[in-house]
């Protein structure tokens, strides 16, 4: 590449890089360099090819065709991550920690020190104690992962690349499960990592993030290698244009008032459980009413609450002007309320079975035809939920932990949708998807209150909750700071109430 | 790898999994050709009956342990289970007959009284895991030991043997035909074709799957996961009480070495048949085969001089390890 000609010195290259699986080509001719003490983002759409790039960068996949330079020379990586001895370390998404066991064990994992045969934890100890300071990382070596927030664990991955001297870092949507806060602090480790001559590649949907801290961006859209230009010469309109090849003025839907005079469907009054303190909200047929607070406010637990899924300990709960209390999610179901969850591949979808299964299992009781599943029935909703949210995949039969996560998201929805609920409650619906996915996520959402579902969207992204919602709720530690509706949703406000600079008496 | 290995890779792929649904009853086959050609007697119709009732037991109890795998759980009791059934009746059977006389009467109450044990049987083993929260191994393991010994103190630590007239009333359930084919063979076609509908056909068998596959999903998609995992132990229950109502018209006895080591045969003819130990996948069809299977391999010895009859148990271990050595191989390949 031209461009990278003047840059410092360019550890690990890829020319001409493309790549098929079976017939079907991903990666058409990219080529992608990072070089010593920057961060190199890589941005594009799900599907534009961003994973596999990193998976041969990283030598988990070899390239059909082209070559990839380690310090100028042309090199065969080692596979299944065996490349870390080279330097190069890709964290994961799903982060790869030994849940049971410690901090410093997890650190030295595999690269054990050992003095005369047994482990030298002494020593260990030390270096990972000097490690998590320079990180920032305020935890004891002992300390278990499970214990440890998504944040924490992230750190600790990054400290045991450090460990292992990572000349490369490639990080997959790093931030997507952290907080603004933890994302600051993140920054932070970034900042220090390349000083230390550490070059990054950094995949992240959030363009904002990419502007803050990367030096140079890669666009990808759909294989094919768009552009590399120095992140200061792109504006965010100018990368989301670049990812989606269209012009995306309208992200987010026009919003419909509601109705003056539409009914309460929902009303909650000073619920409290084991998180959630003393709640109230209402909730109007056709309205979209946002959640918003910080990562562990207590508003999945608050919907849980109302849905069945946890324990109620006090309040009422009314359902179309009945009190109700659901034991079970099949209760709620059943009443016309459906909660989505945020975790789609812990809790939304069975990973290793196909698109019909997943599609008809909340609302199996509606595809019984003389006791057995009617699976012509199950077809069909399939066929329907594909047309309805735009699911693209090349073969029905594909095992749904191979879709894209944006097609993922549309079958939860497909999914959800299929119990004809009159109440639904999405939470974080477009983490970790694409700028194309999430705006036909907003239109879906739009559509949906327009005919007179009422949405709840519960949301860490500000923007998603000021584009799309009537009212916004702020929670703080399992208590409900405020209500916003018309000019007051705005980001300013919202933070105020969530980080407890204000609350409403 | 270049695009033409890829290209392989895939068709393999394709192949191996065909291979996995057709490997059961390949191997089944296979096993029927050596023993045809060690021993021509080995397909007479005689010894086909005898090794088809012969299945029947670890067979009809297999099918209960598929649904129980599926589902992510695990019984260990279930030899023990039957061997205290088949006291229990065999004691209520025998003070019957003062009452009832030693007629069909006593049979059929000694029968409906199997039922209910073995379904409260496997109602404990599964309130014990969902309600009690705790492992499905440890509970079974445990429920294991207490049925075990429960039969050896009914029986004194001798024999508990059926009223010697009852023994003619019953002993048709076992050794009597019906076209052709001995009653245990209906009953275990019968349990056969009633698992696969329910596992493959119905709402409960697609939440067996579910759960064993991901219990958070099947939770937050409305399933009533402790509800179900029970009715996987209850049926379970119910099968080991049918295969006890075949199994001791045989003998008319029971003791404390009656079905030792039935739970190992039923999971492994469950796992030989491509079910996943870990759950969230079940074959009914290769359980099925799976129990064919290993009471072919002790068939086979008994006709051959090849390999010592004694050496039984080392040819069904080396079945089932290879049999989850290919299933492992092909799980590997699909993650790639």
């Amino acid at each position: 590449m031209e461009e990278s000609a003047s840059a410092p010195k360019c550890v690990l290259a890829a020319r001409r890089i493309s790549k098929s699986f079976g017939a079907v080509p991903v990666l058409f001719s990219v080529s992608f360099d990072v070089c010593e003490g920057e961060v190199h983002a890589l941005i594009g759409e799900n599907g534009a090819g961003k994973s596999t790039l990193m998976k041969i960068l990283a030598g988990f996949q070899p390239p059909t065709s082209g070559d990839i330079l380690l310090d100028g020379e042309q090199i065969d990586l080692p596979p299944n991550g065996e490349a870390e001895d080279l330097g190069i370390v890709l964290i994961h998404q799903e982060l790869n920690l030994a849940e049971q066991m410690t901090v410093e064990e997890n650190i030295f994992l595999g690269r054990e020190l050992t003095s005369r045969g047994f482990l030298d934890r002494l020593t260990m100890r030390r270096q990972v104690e000097v490690l998590l300071k320079q990180v920032g990382l305020d935890i004891a070596p002992t300390a278990r992962i499970s214990d440890l927030s998504i944040a924490q664990k992230q750190m600790v991955e990054i400290t045991k690349a450090m460990n292992r001297n990572a000349r490369i870092l490639i990080m997959d949507e790093p931030t997507a499960v952290l907080t603004p806060s933890e994302t600051k602090l993140f920054f932070r480790q970034v900042e220090q990592l390349k000083k230390r001559g550490v070059g990054i590649v950094f995949v992240s949907h959030k363009l904002a993030e990419v502007k803050e801290i990367s030096d140079r961006v890669t666009i990808m859209r759909d294989g094919q290698w768009i552009g590399t230009k120095p992140t200061s010469e792109l504006s965010l309109d100018d990368m989301a244009q670049m990812m989606v090849g269209r012009e995306l003025s309208d992200l987010y839907p026009p919003m419909n008032e509601v109705d003056v005079d539409a009914p309460v469907i929902l009303g909650v009054e000073n619920l409290s459980t084991g998180k959630v303190k003393n709640v109230s909200f209402d909730l109007r047929k056709g309205e979209i009413l946002g959640f918003s607070g910080l990562v562990g406010s207590g508003r999945t637990e608050l919907f849980e609450a109302i849905c069945g899924v946890v324990p109620v300990d006090s309040g009422t709960i009314k359902f179309d002007n009945e009190v109700v209390n659901f034991k079970s999610v099949s209760q709620a179901r059943n009443a016309g309320l459906s909660y989505l969850t945020k975790d789609r591949k812990g809790k939304g979808l069975l990973l290793l079975q196909k698109m019909a299964p997943n599609m008809s299992l909340f609302s199996l009781p509606k595809f019984i035809k003389n006791m057995m599943i009617d699976q012509k029935a199950e077809e069909k909703a399939l066929a329907r939920g594909i047309r309805r949210f735009d699911i693209r995949t090349r073969d029905a039969d594909i095992r749904v932990g191979d879709l894209s996560g944006g097609n993922q998201q549309k079958l939860l929805l497909a999914k959800m949708m299929e119990t004809d609920p009159r109440v639904i409650i999405v939470d974080e619906p477009t983490r970790g998807i694409d700028v194309g996915t999430k705006q036909q996520i907003y239109h879906f959402i739009a559509a949906l209150a327009a005919e007179g579902v009422s949405v709840v969207v519960i949301s860490s992204e500000m923007p998603e909750i000021i584009g799309i919602c009537h009212r916004v709720f702020v929670m703080r530690e399992g208590r409900m700071m405020g209500a916003l509706t018309g000019t007051e949703i705005n980001e300013n406000e919202i933070m105020r109430y969530a980080a407890g600079l204000k609350e409403a008496s | 790898m270049s695009d033409t290995e890829v290209i392989s890779a895939e068709r393999k792929r394709a192949f191996s999994i065909d291979l996995k649904a057709m490997g059961p009853a390949l191997a089944l086959l296979i096993l029927c050709i050596i023993g045809y050609s060690l021993n021509s007697a080995f397909l007479s119709e005689g010894n086909i009956t005898n090794l088809l009732t012969r299945s029947a037991f670890i067979g009809i109890i297999a099918v209960g342990a598929t649904f129980v795998i599926t589902a992510g759980g695990i019984d260990l009791s279930v030899g023990s289970m039957a061997a205290v059934i088949s006291g229990v009746m065999i004691i209520i059977m025998n003070n019957l007959v003062d009452t009832f006389g030693a007629g069909a009467v006593t049979v059929l109450i000694g029968c409906g009284c199997s039922l209910i044990l073995g379904i409260g049987a496997g109602w404990i083993n599964g309130a014990l895991t969902t309600k009690g929260k705790i492992e499905a191994f440890i509970v079974t393991l445990g429920t294991m030991g207490i049925y075990r010994s429960l039969v050896t103190y009914f029986a004194d630590g001798g024999t508990l043997s059926l009223n010697f007239d009852l023994r003619g009333t019953y002993r048709p359930v076992y050794y009597d035909s019906f076209l052709g084919l001995p009653i245990p063979v209906w009953v275990f076609i019968g349990v056969s074709i009633a698992g696969w509908v329910i596992l493959n056909r119905t709402a409960f068998g697609r939440y067996c799957t579910a759960i064993g596959s991901n219990e958070s999903v099947a939770k937050y998609s409305a399933v009533n996961v402790d509800r179900i995992k029970t009715a996987t132990y209850v049926i379970q229950g119910f099968c080991v009480a049918l295969a006890t109502i075949i199994y001791v018209p045989r003998l008319g006895s029971a003791s404390a070495s009656t079905g030792v080591l039935w739970e190992l045969e039923a999971i492994a003819a469950v796992i030989i048949g491509g079910t996943v130990l870990k759950g969230g996948y079940g074959r009914i069809g290769g359980t099925i085969l799976g129990a064919l299977i290993l009471t072919t391999i002790g068939n086979i010895l008994n006709f051959t001089d090849v390999i010592s009859n004694y050496l039984n148990g080392t040819m069904q271990g080396l079945i089932i390890i290879i049999a989850v050595w290919l299933q492992r191989a092909d799980w590997s390949k699909k993650k790639v």
